[in-house]
């Protein structure tokens, strides 16, 4: 047989999602200025060799911020998308035993479905405050039954195979057989879908920021310098194009990894 | 003189450096049936494959392929033509050749608007009596149903009205009754005959099972590792094979059945009583539950200790229902299932790992029953979950490694995978899994079916002889009353949830005395090699 052919939409995906990783993990210790010192002396500059992306209308250094805000963004999505992780064992659950629980998983998965995520997030805040928890909280609520809905699936259809009815006759019970033949198997179903909602809770964590829901100033985020640049678009219009390009790279270098890691899991043995 | 309709020469497959099929001709005239038969793996579906350049474009194809005289294109644009319209295909899986959201009335009339100019109620009219031809009439063969409303048997029959609802010259049928149990193949095999016979249509029929030929084939061709060893008229080949190959095949094929049963007077291991399972199916309305499907009906039957009792009956009699109620995976509306004289459904805690011991299961799929990441040695030593102190890791290790030699394979398997096992070495580890708690009883769940012939023949031997050794009784559970003739002592035979009949082997297969039993023995009998 020939070589398995190449799968460029994996090597894209994990080089643009490793750079925005990278910074993320580099911003706390170091940016090329604090992005949080003000300068009205030097503000609305465009982009120069000193300031690589220009400044903004406080005199911040615009690529410090887009670093700092990874940061932000990562951290968010990341623990969102591990608060959804709760939603594995529910679906391993409701897989392994059919009627009073599984309907109940089901159910419970529909009811958080039908809530808007922007109106559970208003919710939260009144109650927390704004800020990066509530945003995690928020978009993390919401990936639960995402995971709980692809792991009872993908649970469903391993529970038929014969591998599962001989772990039985072996005795085991069924948690157990779920923990140790089915979880391992359902990994790489997993690590997909993980991928694809933390390229979803970076939209989310983004949008969340523009209307001033998530992290709050002076921590920098992507969506809130969205919303700044729009009132100086006329004034300064590449101050909106650095902060949403970084959203739009980042989601795609997400999404190719996604998309690159289904089809490496999906080729057969 | 009848004039010749498919002419192959020097046809050769290559896929990268493998070469596939080597150098093979053929002929087939028209209203005549060819028989290409082989272990899997010998090179008869690619083929197939080739014949309808339908192979994944990595393939090499060399030689040519004549069709009436002319030499069939290589442009694909070309092939769209002539497939379907001179050349109809019908594959061995019926659960997949259909498109389950279409209804078969317009997958079979799909073939024809296609290739032809026609109103949607002339091909309608066109679809039924093309369903017609293959026995699918009145309400059975309606054209608005589903493919999943239908058996397996009526899909294939189906996906063989798709293939001739063009009247091609020929047809080929890769494997078409494999998946099929025997009631549903002779219904198969005859729509197939006829339309050889009504038409004078060419037939390529491939397949593994000698004794299909041997019933239906005017000549065969002995395929083995891509080439063609021995062809010939059917009798004259499976009658007086010149090539040891053919030979060994011909053997391999025709079982000779069992010996009487022993009067047993051993003690019964397992006792099922009465067992009833119903599953519920969907309500007709809110306030209407229908009536449940009852899978398994008040059944009872008996196994005593080293005896091998065969199960059999047609697929969707409640034979997988049954066992999987005796395997305590499924619980039962009423009944009771007896291990070693305890009560096995009804046992709890430390008396229920005890008795599982004593009963153990080889499954159907010799793919499907490994944990694809569990090493041999890992899958092997599952059940000494059920050991009240588990052995220590050289015990462990010593007892998987005695468990792999008794069923033909070496201690040094252990380390490896699942996948890097062939088919026939992977129901061999089943039974090594089975065997490792040294249970009473063993329940075997179709599982030979997805074995071909040599490979069947080897297992079958090896069964009989831990059978001997090991006095360790089996379950059988098969719709192939050829395996279950050449193991079983006695045979039970279900048909709708019920047992219909029992007997010894010899009783049941020389006088059937239940109308049921008759022909499912006369639907087998006639497939016999010798």
């Amino acid at each position: 047989m020939s070589a398995a052919p190449r799968n460029s939409s994996l090597i894209a995906g994990a080089l643009l999602t490793g750079l925005f990783v990278a910074v993320a993990l580099i911003a706390p210790y170091w940016t090329p200025f604090d992005p949080r010192a003000l300068s009205i002396a030097g503000k609305l500059l465009p982009p120069s060799a000193h300031h690589w992306f220009g400044t903004d209308q406080l005199g911040r250094d615009v690529l410090s911020m887009i670093m700092a805000g990874a940061r932000t963004s990562v951290g968010v999505a990341a623990l969102s998308v591990l608060i959804g992780l709760l939603g594995v064992p529910l679906g391993l659950l409701a897989a392994a035993h059919s009627g009073g629980i599984d309907e109940l998983v089901t159910r419970g998965n529909d009811l958080v479905f039908a809530f808007p995520a922007l109106l559970l997030a208003i919710l939260l805040t009144s109650v927390l405050g704004p800020g990066a928890i509530t945003a995690i909280i928020a978009i993390g609520i919401f990936n639960i039954p995402v995971f709980a809905r692809v792991t009872r699936a993908g649970a469903l259809q391993l529970w038929t195979r014969d591998y599962a009815s001989a772990a039985r006759v072996a005795g085991k019970g069924r948690w157990r057989i779920s923990r140790e033949h089915i979880l391992p198997n359902l990994a790489g179903l997993l690590i997909v879908q993980g991928t694809i909602q933390f390229s979803l809770g970076v939209i989310a964590e983004a949008g969340l920021s523009y209307v001033g829901l998530s992290a709050q100033p002076p921590t920098p985020s992507w969506g809130r310098m969205l919303n700044e640049a729009q009132t100086l678009t006329a004034l300064a219009p590449s101050l909106a194009l650095f902060p949403g390009f970084a959203i739009l790279l980042f989601v795609m270098g997400l999404n190719l990894l996604g998309e690159g890691l289904r089809r490496r899991t999906e080729r057969p043995e | 003189m009848t004039a010749q309709l498919l002419q192959i020469e020097g046809l050769g497959v290559a896929i990268g450096a493998t070469r596939i099929v080597k150098n093979l001709s053929l002929e087939v005239r028209a209203g005549e049936i060819l028989g290409l038969a082989g272990a899997s793996g010998s090179g008869k579906s690619m083929t197939a494959l080739a014949i309808m350049q339908l192979l994944p474009q990595a393939a090499v194809i060399t030689g040519t392929v004549r069709l009436r005289g002319a030499t069939l294109s290589r442009s694909e644009d070309e092939m769209l033509e002539v497939r379907g319209r001179d050349l109809g295909m019908v594959f061995q899986e019926p659960m997949t050749a259909l498109n389950p959201l279409m209804r078969i009335g317009d997958q079979v009339a799909e073939t024809l608007r296609l290739h032809r100019a026609m109103s949607a109620s002339e091909a309608r009219h066109a679809a039924r009596e093309a369903l017609d031809l293959v026995g699918l009439t009145g309400e059975q063969g309606a054209l608005d149903r589903f493919p999943y409303e239908l058996s397996g048997g009526q899909r294939q029959r189906v996906a063989i009205a798709m293939a001739v609802v063009m009247a091609p010259p020929l047809l080929i049928a890769d494997e078409p009754t494999t998946a099929l149990d025997v009631i549903a193949q002779a219904q198969v095999l005859s729509v197939l005959r006829e339309l050889v016979r009504t038409r004078n249509m060419g037939l390529v029929l491939i397949t593994h099972d000698l004794a299909v030929l041997k019933q239906l084939a005017d000549r065969v061709a002995i395929m083995h590792l891509g080439e063609i060893v021995e062809q010939g008229l059917t009798a004259e080949v499976l009658l007086r094979p010149r090539q040891p190959y053919t030979a060994a095949l011909v053997a391999a094929a025709s079982i000779s059945p069992k010996g009487a049963a022993r009067p047993s007077n051993a003690a019964a291991v397992l006792q099922v009583c009465g067992i009833t399972r119903e599953y519920p199916r969907k309500r007709r309305s809110l306030w209407h539950a229908a009536a449940p499907l009852r899978a398994v009906d008040d059944v009872s039957l008996c196994i005593h200790a080293g005896e091998t009792v065969g199960l059999v009956g047609e697929s969707g009699a409640g034979k997988s229902s049954l066992l999987r109620v005796i395997l305590a995976l499924e619980r039962a509306q009423s009944g009771q299932v007896r291990l070693l004289g305890e009560d096995f459904s009804a046992a709890k805690g430390a008396d229920r790992y005890r008795l599982r011991r004593a009963i153990q299961a080889v499954f159907q799929d010799p793919y499907g029953s490994f944990d694809p990441r569990w090493t041999v040695e890992r899958l092997i030593g599952e059940p000494f979950f059920l050991l009240g102190t588990p052995p220590s890791p050289l015990e462990r290790r010593r007892r998987v490694a005695a468990a792999l030699e008794q069923v033909g394979l070496s201690a040094a398997d252990a380390r490896r995978l699942p996948r890097e096992f062939s088919g026939g070495e992977r129901q061999r580890i089943a039974i090594a899994r089975a065997l490792i708690t040294e249970p009473a009883v063993i329940a075997f769940d179709e599982a030979l079916s997805a074995l071909d012939v040599l490979l069947r023949e080897q297992v079958l031997k090896l069964l009989a002889e831990l059978a001997q050794r090991l006095n360790v009784a089996y379950l059988f559970v098969s719709h192939d009353l050829h395996v279950v003739r050449a193991l079983a002592e006695r045979v039970y035979v279900m048909q709708n949830g019920r047992i219909v009949e029992e007997g010894s082997t010899e009783t049941l297969f020389g006088s059937p005395r239940h109308a049921y039993t008759q022909a499912l023995v006369a639907a087998t009998l006639k497939l016999q090699v010798k």
